[in-house]
């Protein structure tokens, strides 16, 4: 029985490591420059746009308040429009990013606040132009409270993937609905839930060496 | 090297707090190789005042000249390499927690795009120069208050500035450290001939630092003139309690003993 099980429990993991770490690289792409942009859009700020912090904002508030699997139901026809199809681990990406843009640019907008006013001032008598400031400045100080805020959206995204699993979305979640749940397996449920938590472990604990790594205020 | 004519500056109000007038007519200055003092207490404006010089601050109306251009007239994008021929240095050193002394140190000379060699050749004799040679790959969180300023007045010289504006730049330290941080101040004038501006709320900096000095209250300067003859002789209230807060035995008249009590009072200071 195990040696049927194992191969599609690794197989499974695979599928959610490569649909949660897909979102989360993409989700950061867009969701990073987003969260900058909402830090330092404010009033006397660094890129002053009071439009864009106006609107940005509540839309990211109004993306994070849908419930997940709301969302990933709805924005269906769109994941049709960019893969072609809304079932499978590929199509499972669309949804789960999207969810993650506006976490990622919460994150690392708090991230950036963080960053004590008196560097900025310095940086512009230094002769910073905008975008050194966010280069040179901004996001390395804000670099481990960044990694910590990318691994809780890892943790998260890595629950989102199980839940896409209901509806076809293949990885640990589908594999603990479909055996576990419909075909009364709890040895099935048992193995996807201690996967599950192991790699949340894994996820965490690199996370957080990560962020100690980078952080040098207490050394 | 720096002449500010009429300079005033007003924030305009804000939701919450009224409009407030920082600087009411400044007129002074400072001349190349000088150490010029300004002074006040909190809120006199002297903080808005050096931030006026790099344009940190833009003032509402009058001018900045510095070394011949009026840079209030500077554009947007001509202002980053105005502001890299000065160097600056602040109270709470404001060095970036994510890079090494030797980082920091070359972070305005990576801003103006120089290269590697270019770097190290800018660095190398600062070390010594701030008596931080033995701590150059170390993180600011491994260094004492003393320490951090040398690299933040390291990293105010390492593009080779005309000009340091120095922000209070030792209220965060001990009389000791404070001594010492000012006879290197001292000791960088002496060799680089910089031009430096100074504020403080503590007339024992002027003192030691200073060759000139301008008080400062309510957004004007009040009274102005050579160090020596302003502790000899204080026209203005606002020097005359800014000097009895440093020189408790201090009376109008008896100025003369002030310079002997100074070395002992600035030691109790702290």
């Amino acid at each position: 029985m195990w040696s049927t099980l194992l191969p599609i429990l690794g197989q499974a993991t695979l599928e959610t490591l490569y649909m949660v770490f897909a979102s989360l690289a993409i989700g950061t792409a867009i969701g990073l420059p987003l969260g900058v942009l909402l830090a330092t859009s404010g009033r006397g700020e660094l890129f002053e746009a009071p439009v864009f912090q106006k609107t940005i904002g509540p839309i990211v508030n109004a993306t994070r308040s849908v419930p997940f699997i709301i969302l990933a139901v709805a924005i269906i026809p769109f994941t049709r429009l960019l893969v072609g199809t809304s079932i499978g681990t590929s199509a499972a990406i669309v949804p789960l990013t999207v969810a993650a843009i506006p976490f990622i640019a919460r994150i690392i907008e708090g991230a950036v606040r963080e960053v004590d006013g008196g560097l900025i001032e310095a940086a512009h008598a230094m002769g910073a132009r905008p975008m050194q400031v966010v280069t040179k400045v901004l996001l390395p100080e804000a670099l481990p409270g960044i990694i910590h805020g990318l691994t809780l959206t890892a943790v998260t995204l890595i629950g989102y993937s199980a839940m896409v699993g209901a509806v076809g979305a293949g990885g640990l979640g589908d594999l603990g609905i479909r055996y576990g749940y419909q075909r009364f397996r709890p040895d099935v449920m048992a193995a996807v839930v201690i996967t599950l938590i192991v790699v949340v472990q894994a996820v965490q604990m690199l996370g957080d060496h990560l962020a100690r790594k980078a952080d040098k205020r207490n050394i | 090297m720096i002449r500010l004519t009429d300079l005033h500056k007003t924030y305009p109000a804000r939701r919450g707090s009224p409009e407030h007038v920082a600087l009411r007519g400044i007129d002074l200055d400072i001349a190349a190789g000088e150490i010029v003092g300004v002074i006040g207490r909190s809120g006199a404006g002297k903080s808005t005042l050096i931030r006026c010089i790099n344009l940190l601050e833009m003032p509402t109306s009058g001018s900045v000249i510095v070394d011949g251009t009026d840079v209030t007239k500077l554009s947007k994008r001509d202002l980053p390499l105005f502001r890299r021929q000065l160097g600056m240095v602040f109270q709470h050193f404001n060095l970036l927690s994510s890079r090494t002394v030797y980082d920091n140190i070359a972070l305005p000379l990576e801003l103006a795009g120089a290269s590697k060699t270019e770097i190290a050749a800018a660095i190398d004799p600062l070390l010594p120069l701030v008596g931080l040679e033995d701590k150059r790959d170390r993180y600011p969180a491994e260094l004492s208050g003393g320490q951090k300023q040398r690299v933040g007045i390291a990293r105010a010289l390492s593009s080779n500035p005309k000009v340091v504006l120095c922000d209070e730049v030792t209220s965060a330290l001990d009389p000791e450290t404070t001594r010492q941080i000012l006879a290197l101040l001292r000791d960088i004038n002496k060799r680089l001939g910089l031009t430096m501006v100074v504020i403080t709320h503590e007339m024992a900096v002027v003192k030691q630092l200073c060759d000139r000095v301008a008080v400062m209250d309510g957004g004007v300067i009040v009274e102005q003139g050579a160090v020596e003859g302003i502790f000899a002789n204080p026209q203005h209230p606002t020097t005359q309690s800014l000097l009895a807060d440093e020189f408790l035995d201090f009376k109008p008249g008896v100025a003369a003993n002030a310079d002997q009590s100074a070395s002992t009072s600035i030691g109790q200071e702290g």
